[in-house]
Protein backbone atom coordinates (compact mmCIF):
# COMPACT_ATOMS: atom_id res chain seq x y z
CA UNK A 1 0.00 0.00 0.00
CA UNK A 2 0.91 3.30 -1.00
CA UNK A 3 1.30 5.25 2.34
CA UNK A 4 2.38 8.67 0.94
CA UNK A 5 2.84 10.21 -2.70
CA UNK A 6 3.50 13.23 -4.57
CA UNK A 7 2.08 14.30 -7.54
CA UNK A 8 4.10 16.62 -9.93
CA UNK A 9 5.12 18.82 -6.24
CA UNK A 10 6.48 22.21 -6.62
CA UNK A 11 7.67 24.34 -4.42
CA UNK A 12 10.35 27.22 -5.19
CA UNK A 13 12.17 30.25 -4.03
CA UNK A 14 12.23 33.71 -6.01
CA UNK A 15 11.55 31.58 -9.45
CA UNK A 16 14.27 29.01 -8.91
CA UNK A 17 12.40 25.51 -7.93
CA UNK A 18 13.86 23.60 -5.14
CA UNK A 19 11.34 20.87 -5.69
CA UNK A 20 10.32 20.23 -9.47
CA UNK A 21 7.48 18.64 -10.81
CA UNK A 22 8.62 15.74 -8.33
CA UNK A 23 6.73 12.39 -8.09
CA UNK A 24 7.42 9.69 -5.55
CA UNK A 25 5.33 7.03 -4.19
CA UNK A 26 6.71 5.64 -0.79
CA UNK A 27 5.27 2.12 0.61
CA UNK A 28 3.71 1.31 4.13
CA UNK A 29 5.80 -0.41 6.30
CA UNK A 30 9.17 -0.01 4.45
CA UNK A 31 12.30 2.54 5.17
CA UNK A 32 12.47 5.00 2.35
CA UNK A 33 15.38 6.94 1.90
CA UNK A 34 16.11 10.16 -0.30
CA UNK A 35 19.29 11.15 -1.49
CA UNK A 36 21.06 13.53 -3.23
CA UNK A 37 24.03 16.29 -3.11
CA UNK A 38 23.50 19.81 -0.77
CA UNK A 39 20.91 21.72 -2.19
CA UNK A 40 18.59 19.15 -4.38
CA UNK A 41 15.76 19.63 -2.39
CA UNK A 42 15.56 16.96 -0.06
CA UNK A 43 14.67 19.22 3.24
CA UNK A 44 12.13 21.77 0.83
CA UNK A 45 10.83 18.41 0.03
CA UNK A 46 10.54 17.34 3.79
CA UNK A 47 9.34 21.31 4.96
CA UNK A 48 6.83 20.94 2.45
CA UNK A 49 4.98 17.19 3.21
CA UNK A 50 5.35 18.31 6.62
CA UNK A 51 3.18 21.66 6.46
CA UNK A 52 6.16 24.36 7.16
CA UNK A 53 6.95 25.50 3.50
CA UNK A 54 3.35 26.19 1.63
CA UNK A 55 2.95 23.89 -1.78
CA UNK A 56 3.16 26.15 -5.31
CA UNK A 57 1.88 23.40 -7.21
CA UNK A 58 1.10 19.67 -6.82
CA UNK A 59 -0.59 17.49 -4.73
CA UNK A 60 0.57 15.14 -1.44
CA UNK A 61 -1.57 12.06 -1.04
CA UNK A 62 -1.32 10.46 2.36
CA UNK A 63 -2.62 6.71 2.99
CA UNK A 64 -4.51 7.16 -0.61
CA UNK A 65 -7.13 9.45 0.78
CA UNK A 66 -6.10 12.63 2.04
CA UNK A 67 -5.47 14.21 -1.06
CA UNK A 68 -3.83 17.86 -0.41
CA UNK A 69 -2.54 20.84 -2.29
CA UNK A 70 -2.21 22.94 1.02
CA UNK A 71 -0.85 21.33 4.10
CA UNK A 72 -1.54 23.42 7.35
CA UNK A 73 1.27 22.82 9.73
CA UNK A 74 -0.74 21.65 12.97
CA UNK A 75 -2.84 19.24 11.04
CA UNK A 76 -0.24 17.13 10.12
CA UNK A 77 -0.03 15.05 13.01
CA UNK A 78 -3.72 13.84 12.61
CA UNK A 79 -2.77 12.28 9.44
CA UNK A 80 -0.58 10.20 11.37
CA UNK A 81 3.37 12.14 10.43
CA UNK A 82 5.96 13.50 12.25
CA UNK A 83 9.19 14.77 11.60
CA UNK A 84 12.69 15.33 13.28
CA UNK A 85 15.24 18.25 11.74
CA UNK A 86 18.04 18.76 9.97
CA UNK A 87 19.36 21.77 12.19
CA UNK A 88 18.17 20.37 15.59
CA UNK A 89 15.18 22.53 16.89
CA UNK A 90 14.34 21.71 20.04
CA UNK A 91 11.94 23.58 22.92
CA UNK A 92 15.27 24.68 24.35
CA UNK A 93 14.84 26.21 27.51
CA UNK A 94 12.73 22.90 28.69
CA UNK A 95 13.65 20.14 30.31
CA UNK A 96 14.15 16.42 27.93
CA UNK A 97 10.94 15.57 30.14
CA UNK A 98 9.03 18.53 28.73
CA UNK A 99 10.10 18.57 25.44
CA UNK A 100 8.30 14.83 25.34
CA UNK A 101 5.62 15.83 27.68
CA UNK A 102 4.47 18.43 25.29
CA UNK A 103 4.10 16.26 22.28
CA UNK A 104 2.12 13.76 24.14
CA UNK A 105 -0.74 15.87 26.03
CA UNK A 106 -4.02 17.12 25.16
CA UNK A 107 -3.98 20.06 21.90
CA UNK A 108 -7.16 21.25 22.93
CA UNK A 109 -6.96 24.27 25.23
CA UNK A 110 -9.42 23.37 27.80
CA UNK A 111 -8.26 19.88 28.44
CA UNK A 112 -4.67 21.36 28.32
CA UNK A 113 -5.31 23.11 31.20
CA UNK A 114 -7.32 20.18 32.91
CA UNK A 115 -4.93 17.50 32.18
CA UNK A 116 -6.32 14.03 33.87
CA UNK A 117 -4.03 11.65 32.20
CA UNK A 118 -0.52 12.97 33.86
CA UNK A 119 0.56 9.32 35.24
CA UNK A 120 0.24 7.84 31.27
CA UNK A 121 1.38 10.48 29.85
CA UNK A 122 4.65 10.10 32.60
CA UNK A 123 4.96 6.55 31.32
CA UNK A 124 4.71 7.34 27.64
CA UNK A 125 7.22 9.95 28.17
CA UNK A 126 9.37 7.78 30.61
CA UNK A 127 9.77 5.13 27.87
CA UNK A 128 10.82 7.20 24.92
CA UNK A 129 13.51 8.82 27.28
CA UNK A 130 14.55 5.34 28.40
CA UNK A 131 14.87 3.60 24.93
CA UNK A 132 17.08 6.55 23.76
CA UNK A 133 18.90 6.66 27.21
CA UNK A 134 17.80 10.23 28.41
CA UNK A 135 15.78 9.31 31.24
CA UNK A 136 18.41 10.06 33.69
CA UNK A 137 18.62 13.59 31.87
CA UNK A 138 15.15 13.82 32.01
CA UNK A 139 15.04 17.23 34.10
CA UNK A 140 18.06 18.98 32.35
CA UNK A 141 16.93 22.45 29.29
CA UNK A 142 17.21 20.60 26.46
CA UNK A 143 20.05 23.18 25.71
CA UNK A 144 22.23 21.99 28.14
CA UNK A 145 22.57 18.50 27.00
CA UNK A 146 25.11 17.35 24.26
CA UNK A 147 24.89 17.35 20.31
CA UNK A 148 23.97 13.93 20.17
CA UNK A 149 21.75 13.69 23.40
CA UNK A 150 19.82 16.51 21.57
CA UNK A 151 20.06 14.59 17.91
CA UNK A 152 18.18 11.75 20.35
CA UNK A 153 16.30 14.00 22.29
CA UNK A 154 14.81 14.88 18.69
CA UNK A 155 14.12 11.11 18.01
CA UNK A 156 12.29 10.39 20.92
CA UNK A 157 10.21 13.54 20.32
CA UNK A 158 9.39 12.00 17.20
CA UNK A 159 8.93 8.31 18.73
CA UNK A 160 6.65 9.61 21.08
CA UNK A 161 3.60 11.35 18.92
CA UNK A 162 3.20 7.59 17.52
CA UNK A 163 3.18 8.49 14.20
CA UNK A 164 2.51 6.17 11.42
CA UNK A 165 5.10 7.97 9.12
CA UNK A 166 8.19 9.54 9.69
CA UNK A 167 10.48 11.89 8.34
CA UNK A 168 13.68 12.38 9.68
CA UNK A 169 15.95 14.51 8.14
CA UNK A 170 20.05 13.57 8.70
CA UNK A 171 19.15 11.58 12.03
CA UNK A 172 23.35 10.17 12.24
CA UNK A 173 24.95 13.77 11.36
CA UNK A 174 27.56 14.48 13.28
CA UNK A 175 27.11 11.08 15.47
CA UNK A 176 29.43 9.25 17.39
CA UNK A 177 28.94 5.23 16.21
CA UNK A 178 27.60 4.26 19.25
CA UNK A 179 25.00 6.71 18.79
CA UNK A 180 24.45 5.55 15.29
CA UNK A 181 23.47 2.15 16.78
CA UNK A 182 21.32 3.40 19.03
CA UNK A 183 19.15 5.23 15.63
CA UNK A 184 19.43 2.98 13.05
CA UNK A 185 18.02 0.31 15.68
CA UNK A 186 15.42 2.45 16.83
CA UNK A 187 14.68 3.00 12.92
CA UNK A 188 14.72 -1.10 12.21
CA UNK A 189 12.69 -1.17 14.99
CA UNK A 190 10.00 1.02 13.64
CA UNK A 191 9.86 -1.24 10.66
CA UNK A 192 9.25 -4.23 12.72
CA UNK A 193 6.14 -2.27 13.84
CA UNK A 194 4.81 -1.50 10.36
CA UNK A 195 5.63 2.43 10.60
CA UNK A 196 7.06 3.63 7.66
CA UNK A 197 9.99 5.59 7.20
CA UNK A 198 11.39 8.36 5.37
CA UNK A 199 15.42 8.98 5.61
CA UNK A 200 17.59 11.83 4.25
CA UNK A 201 20.70 11.01 4.45
CA UNK A 202 24.14 11.06 3.24
CA UNK A 203 26.32 8.29 4.49
CA UNK A 204 25.83 5.51 2.04
CA UNK A 205 27.51 2.99 4.03
CA UNK A 206 23.85 3.49 6.16
CA UNK A 207 21.56 4.63 2.93
CA UNK A 208 22.55 0.46 2.04
CA UNK A 209 22.19 -0.92 5.30
CA UNK A 210 18.16 0.39 5.95
CA UNK A 211 17.16 1.28 3.04
CA UNK A 212 14.29 -0.51 1.60
CA UNK A 213 14.03 1.72 -1.55
CA UNK A 214 15.57 4.96 -2.53
CA UNK A 215 14.61 8.06 -4.12
CA UNK A 216 17.39 10.03 -5.45
CA UNK A 217 17.13 14.15 -6.13
CA UNK A 218 19.32 16.96 -8.27
CA UNK A 219 17.97 19.92 -8.58
CA UNK A 220 14.46 19.47 -6.98
CA UNK A 221 14.29 16.41 -9.80
CA UNK A 222 13.69 12.79 -9.41
CA UNK A 223 16.76 11.86 -10.89
CA UNK A 224 16.41 8.04 -10.57
CA UNK A 225 14.78 5.87 -7.80
CA UNK A 226 15.25 1.57 -6.76
CA UNK A 227 16.87 -0.42 -4.68
CA UNK A 228 19.80 0.97 -2.74
CA UNK A 229 22.60 -1.27 -4.56
CA UNK A 230 21.19 -0.81 -7.99
CA UNK A 231 20.61 2.91 -7.64
CA UNK A 232 24.00 3.99 -5.96
CA UNK A 233 25.57 2.17 -8.72
CA UNK A 234 23.83 4.55 -11.68
CA UNK A 235 26.26 6.57 -13.56
CA UNK A 236 24.20 9.67 -13.48
CA UNK A 237 24.14 9.10 -9.19
CA UNK A 238 27.21 9.18 -9.41
CA UNK A 239 28.25 11.84 -11.34
CA UNK A 240 25.13 13.96 -9.21
CA UNK A 241 27.40 13.67 -6.30
CA UNK A 242 30.89 13.67 -7.63
CA UNK A 243 30.10 16.07 -10.21
CA UNK A 244 31.00 15.32 -14.17
CA UNK B 1 3.49 54.83 59.99
CA UNK B 2 1.69 52.13 59.55
CA UNK B 3 -0.98 53.68 57.72
CA UNK B 4 1.88 54.37 54.95
CA UNK B 5 3.52 50.72 54.69
CA UNK B 6 -0.61 49.51 54.36
CA UNK B 7 -0.60 52.11 51.09
CA UNK B 8 2.35 50.27 50.01
CA UNK B 9 1.26 47.11 50.26
CA UNK B 10 -1.95 47.73 48.69
CA UNK B 11 0.12 49.38 45.87
CA UNK B 12 2.00 46.21 45.87
CA UNK B 13 -0.61 43.71 45.72
CA UNK B 14 -1.96 45.51 42.29
CA UNK B 15 1.17 45.38 40.70
CA UNK B 16 2.04 42.26 41.64
CA UNK B 17 -1.48 40.84 40.07
CA UNK B 18 -0.44 42.85 37.00
CA UNK B 19 2.47 41.33 36.66
CA UNK B 20 1.53 38.04 37.15
CA UNK B 21 -0.77 38.19 34.40
CA UNK B 22 1.65 39.56 31.92
CA UNK B 23 4.17 37.48 33.06
CA UNK B 24 1.89 34.68 31.44
CA UNK B 25 2.67 36.49 28.30
CA UNK B 26 5.26 37.37 28.06
CA UNK B 27 7.39 34.93 30.24
CA UNK B 28 5.39 31.67 29.37
CA UNK B 29 4.07 32.34 25.44
CA UNK B 30 7.08 34.64 24.73
CA UNK B 31 4.47 37.58 23.36
CA UNK B 32 6.24 41.11 24.12
CA UNK B 33 2.57 42.83 25.16
CA UNK B 34 2.89 46.73 26.14
CA UNK B 35 -0.98 46.99 26.46
CA UNK B 36 -1.68 45.68 29.82
CA UNK B 37 -2.12 49.08 31.35
CA UNK B 38 -4.69 49.20 28.83
CA UNK B 39 -7.12 46.07 30.02
CA UNK B 40 -5.84 47.64 33.75
CA UNK B 41 -7.79 50.80 33.34
CA UNK B 42 -10.27 48.62 31.65
CA UNK B 43 -10.90 47.10 34.83
CA UNK B 44 -10.67 49.98 36.71
CA UNK B 45 -13.59 52.48 34.59
CA UNK B 46 -15.75 48.88 34.67
CA UNK B 47 -15.55 49.13 38.24
CA UNK B 48 -16.01 53.64 38.46
CA UNK B 49 -19.11 52.99 35.84
CA UNK B 50 -20.47 50.31 37.84
CA UNK B 51 -19.81 51.77 41.12
CA UNK B 52 -20.18 55.72 40.98
CA UNK B 53 -22.43 55.84 38.26
CA UNK B 54 -24.46 53.32 38.52
CA UNK B 55 -24.76 52.08 41.92
CA UNK B 56 -23.27 48.25 41.75
CA UNK B 57 -21.84 46.61 44.46
CA UNK B 58 -17.80 46.38 43.73
CA UNK B 59 -17.45 42.87 43.98
CA UNK B 60 -20.07 42.65 40.95
CA UNK B 61 -17.63 45.36 39.34
CA UNK B 62 -15.21 43.00 39.54
CA UNK B 63 -16.91 39.84 37.77
CA UNK B 64 -18.24 42.27 34.89
CA UNK B 65 -14.99 43.89 34.60
CA UNK B 66 -13.19 40.58 33.73
CA UNK B 67 -15.79 39.62 31.19
CA UNK B 68 -15.33 43.07 29.58
CA UNK B 69 -11.79 42.66 29.25
CA UNK B 70 -12.02 39.19 28.05
CA UNK B 71 -14.19 40.12 25.30
CA UNK B 72 -11.80 42.81 24.29
CA UNK B 73 -8.79 40.70 25.24
CA UNK B 74 -10.85 37.87 22.98
CA UNK B 75 -10.72 41.01 20.17
CA UNK B 76 -8.11 42.55 20.28
CA UNK B 77 -6.48 38.79 20.70
CA UNK B 78 -7.54 37.58 17.35
CA UNK B 79 -5.99 40.03 15.67
CA UNK B 80 -2.49 39.84 17.55
CA UNK B 81 -2.70 35.81 17.67
CA UNK B 82 -1.41 36.34 13.79
CA UNK B 83 1.50 38.30 14.39
CA UNK B 84 4.69 37.40 16.50
CA UNK B 85 7.92 39.56 17.52
CA UNK B 86 8.00 42.78 16.78
CA UNK B 87 4.70 43.46 14.96
CA UNK B 88 2.92 42.00 18.01
CA UNK B 89 4.97 44.27 20.18
CA UNK B 90 3.38 47.15 17.91
CA UNK B 91 0.21 45.50 17.73
CA UNK B 92 -0.38 46.08 21.42
CA UNK B 93 1.24 49.12 21.74
CA UNK B 94 -1.12 50.32 19.25
CA UNK B 95 -3.85 48.85 21.12
CA UNK B 96 -2.88 50.51 24.29
CA UNK B 97 -3.12 53.96 22.25
CA UNK B 98 -6.04 53.19 21.02
CA UNK B 99 -7.45 52.50 25.00
CA UNK B 100 -6.58 55.50 25.93
CA UNK B 101 -7.64 57.39 23.69
CA UNK B 102 -11.32 55.64 24.14
CA UNK B 103 -10.75 56.79 27.56
CA UNK B 104 -10.20 60.75 27.12
CA UNK B 105 -12.64 60.93 24.12
CA UNK B 106 -16.01 59.25 25.54
CA UNK B 107 -17.16 61.53 27.08
CA UNK B 108 -20.33 60.65 28.20
CA UNK B 109 -19.14 57.20 29.87
CA UNK B 110 -16.28 57.94 30.72
CA UNK B 111 -15.49 61.79 31.89
CA UNK B 112 -12.95 62.47 29.89
CA UNK B 113 -9.72 63.56 31.12
CA UNK B 114 -11.88 64.92 34.30
CA UNK B 115 -12.08 61.35 35.01
CA UNK B 116 -14.62 59.69 37.47
CA UNK B 117 -14.85 60.22 41.50
CA UNK B 118 -17.08 58.67 43.81
CA UNK B 119 -15.63 54.98 43.21
CA UNK B 120 -17.54 53.17 45.69
CA UNK B 121 -14.99 51.06 48.08
CA UNK B 122 -15.89 47.23 48.87
CA UNK B 123 -18.66 46.43 50.76
CA UNK B 124 -19.43 42.65 51.05
CA UNK B 125 -22.62 41.52 53.46
CA UNK B 126 -22.46 44.82 55.08
CA UNK B 127 -19.01 44.18 55.79
CA UNK B 128 -16.73 47.57 54.30
CA UNK B 129 -13.46 47.56 53.71
CA UNK B 130 -13.27 51.24 53.47
CA UNK B 131 -10.53 51.29 56.12
CA UNK B 132 -7.15 50.49 54.45
CA UNK B 133 -6.29 47.38 56.36
CA UNK B 134 -8.98 45.82 55.48
CA UNK B 135 -8.72 46.79 52.29
CA UNK B 136 -5.16 45.64 51.96
CA UNK B 137 -6.10 42.46 53.31
CA UNK B 138 -8.60 42.15 50.87
CA UNK B 139 -6.48 43.25 48.09
CA UNK B 140 -3.77 40.52 49.17
CA UNK B 141 -6.90 37.64 48.83
CA UNK B 142 -7.37 38.82 45.43
CA UNK B 143 -3.43 38.49 44.91
CA UNK B 144 -3.07 35.01 46.40
CA UNK B 145 -6.17 33.90 44.08
CA UNK B 146 -4.42 35.41 40.89
CA UNK B 147 -1.21 33.48 42.19
CA UNK B 148 -2.75 30.45 42.37
CA UNK B 149 -4.76 30.68 38.86
CA UNK B 150 -1.64 31.81 37.55
CA UNK B 151 0.20 28.82 38.79
CA UNK B 152 -2.11 26.38 37.99
CA UNK B 153 -2.20 27.84 34.02
CA UNK B 154 1.79 27.63 34.58
CA UNK B 155 1.98 24.41 35.33
CA UNK B 156 -0.72 22.58 33.25
CA UNK B 157 0.15 21.01 30.25
CA UNK B 158 -1.35 24.70 28.84
CA UNK B 159 1.74 26.07 30.19
CA UNK B 160 4.19 23.75 28.96
CA UNK B 161 2.31 24.38 25.71
CA UNK B 162 3.07 28.27 25.99
CA UNK B 163 6.55 27.40 26.99
CA UNK B 164 7.24 25.34 23.72
CA UNK B 165 5.66 28.32 21.96
CA UNK B 166 8.06 30.76 23.19
CA UNK B 167 10.77 28.34 21.99
CA UNK B 168 9.85 27.53 18.67
CA UNK B 169 6.24 28.40 17.58
CA UNK B 170 6.61 26.76 13.97
CA UNK B 171 7.80 23.41 15.22
CA UNK B 172 5.27 23.42 17.89
CA UNK B 173 2.57 23.59 14.86
CA UNK B 174 4.19 20.33 13.58
CA UNK B 175 3.14 18.39 16.44
CA UNK B 176 -0.19 19.20 16.20
CA UNK B 177 -0.60 22.65 18.11
CA UNK B 178 -2.88 25.41 16.74
CA UNK B 179 -0.72 27.75 18.50
CA UNK B 180 -3.30 30.63 17.69
CA UNK B 181 -5.64 29.18 19.66
CA UNK B 182 -3.50 29.09 22.57
CA UNK B 183 -1.74 32.28 22.53
CA UNK B 184 -5.42 34.16 22.46
CA UNK B 185 -5.90 32.28 25.32
CA UNK B 186 -3.39 33.09 27.33
CA UNK B 187 -4.06 36.35 26.37
CA UNK B 188 -8.00 36.31 27.21
CA UNK B 189 -7.14 35.29 30.54
CA UNK B 190 -4.14 37.55 31.13
CA UNK B 191 -6.25 40.61 30.39
CA UNK B 192 -9.20 39.21 32.77
CA UNK B 193 -6.53 39.19 35.31
CA UNK B 194 -5.35 42.52 35.07
CA UNK B 195 -8.55 43.92 34.72
CA UNK B 196 -9.32 42.93 38.98
CA UNK B 197 -6.00 44.97 39.47
CA UNK B 198 -7.69 47.78 37.59
CA UNK B 199 -10.99 47.10 39.98
CA UNK B 200 -8.87 47.36 42.72
CA UNK B 201 -7.19 50.52 41.78
CA UNK B 202 -10.42 52.21 40.73
CA UNK B 203 -11.68 51.32 44.11
CA UNK B 204 -8.92 52.28 46.70
CA UNK B 205 -8.50 55.54 44.98
CA UNK B 206 -12.43 56.00 44.45
CA UNK B 207 -11.36 57.70 41.66
CA UNK B 208 -10.05 57.16 38.04
CA UNK B 209 -9.00 59.53 35.25
CA UNK B 210 -7.19 58.06 31.48
CA UNK B 211 -4.00 59.50 32.86
CA UNK B 212 -2.91 56.78 34.77
CA UNK B 213 -3.15 53.94 31.95
CA UNK B 214 -1.20 55.42 29.39
CA UNK B 215 1.68 53.39 27.48
CA UNK B 216 4.15 53.90 30.29
CA UNK B 217 2.26 52.29 32.50
CA UNK B 218 2.60 49.12 30.24
CA UNK B 219 6.09 49.46 30.10
CA UNK B 220 6.70 49.76 33.33
CA UNK B 221 4.52 46.65 34.29
CA UNK B 222 7.08 44.62 31.45
CA UNK B 223 9.88 46.15 33.45
CA UNK B 224 8.49 44.78 36.53
CA UNK B 225 8.70 41.30 34.86
CA UNK B 226 11.98 41.61 33.35
CA UNK B 227 13.04 42.32 36.38
CA UNK B 228 11.71 39.88 38.47
CA UNK B 229 12.59 37.45 35.84
CA UNK B 230 10.54 36.19 32.83
CA UNK B 231 8.51 32.98 32.83
CA UNK B 232 8.76 32.56 36.74
CA UNK B 233 5.68 34.04 39.14
CA UNK B 234 7.79 34.58 42.18
CA UNK B 235 9.91 36.01 40.12
CA UNK B 236 6.84 38.74 39.25
CA UNK B 237 6.18 39.00 42.75
CA UNK B 238 9.68 40.04 43.91
CA UNK B 239 9.73 42.48 40.67
CA UNK B 240 6.47 44.01 41.83
CA UNK B 241 7.86 43.93 45.58
CA UNK B 242 11.14 46.02 44.52
CA UNK B 243 9.54 48.71 41.76
CA UNK B 244 7.27 49.25 44.26
CA UNK B 245 9.21 50.03 46.56
CA UNK B 246 12.36 51.55 45.22
CA UNK B 247 10.31 54.96 44.34
CA UNK B 248 9.06 54.85 48.25
CA UNK B 249 12.91 54.31 49.67
CA UNK B 250 14.02 57.29 46.91
CA UNK B 251 11.76 59.34 49.03
CA UNK B 252 14.42 59.18 51.99
CA UNK B 253 17.22 59.58 50.10
CA UNK B 254 16.05 63.45 50.16
CA UNK B 255 16.19 64.34 45.96
CA UNK B 256 15.12 67.96 45.58
CA UNK B 257 11.54 67.62 45.25
CA UNK B 258 11.74 69.22 41.59
CA UNK B 259 14.23 66.56 40.10
CA UNK B 260 12.61 63.54 42.36
CA UNK B 261 10.84 62.07 39.98
CA UNK B 262 13.27 62.65 36.68
CA UNK B 263 15.94 60.66 38.97
CA UNK B 264 13.36 57.94 40.14
CA UNK B 265 12.48 57.74 35.99
CA UNK B 266 16.32 57.84 35.23
CA UNK B 267 17.18 55.08 38.07
CA UNK B 268 14.20 52.71 36.85
CA UNK B 269 16.03 52.96 33.06
CA UNK B 270 19.55 52.55 34.57
CA UNK B 271 18.36 49.29 36.88
CA UNK B 272 17.30 47.72 33.79
CA UNK B 273 20.48 48.53 31.16
CA UNK B 274 22.34 46.70 34.34
CA UNK B 275 20.21 44.20 34.19
CA UNK B 276 20.24 43.48 30.68
CA UNK B 277 23.96 43.30 30.97
CA UNK B 278 24.59 41.07 33.54
CA UNK B 279 21.60 38.72 33.88
CA UNK B 280 18.76 39.53 31.00
CA UNK B 281 17.21 36.76 32.32
CA UNK B 282 15.86 38.99 35.26
CA UNK B 283 16.76 38.19 38.83
CA UNK B 284 14.60 34.74 39.13
CA UNK B 285 14.06 34.28 35.42
CA UNK B 286 14.77 31.45 33.21
CA UNK B 287 13.94 32.75 30.10
CA UNK B 288 15.61 35.55 28.12
CA UNK B 289 13.81 37.98 25.63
Amino acid sequence: MIILETKNLRKHFDGVYAVDDLSIRIEKGEITSIIGPNGSGKTTLINALSGMLDIDGGLVVIEESEKLSKIKPHRVASFGLTRTFQNIRLFEQMTALDNILVVVTDRRVFKAVFETHQILHLKKAEEVLTRVGLWEKRDQLAVNLSYGQRKLLEIARALAMDAKIYLLDEPFAGLSPEMVKVISGIIRELKTQSKTVVLIEHDMGLIRELSDYVFVMDSGKLLAEGQPEEVLQKREVIEAYLGD
Amino acid sequence: MIDYFVHISILFSIYAILSLSLNLVVGYAGLVSVAQAAFYGIGAYTTAILTATLGFNFFISVIVGILVAAILGFLAGLVFSKFRGDYYVLATLAFNVIIHSIFINWYDLTHGPLGIPGVLKPNLFGLSFSPNLLFFILSLLFLVAVYGVSRFIAQSSFGRALKAIREDESALKVFGYKTSVFKLSVFVASASLAAVAGSLFASYLTFVDPSTFLLTESIFILSIIILGGLGNLKGSLLGAFILVLLPELLRFVGLPDGIAAQIRQALYGLILIVLMLYRPQGLMGEYKL
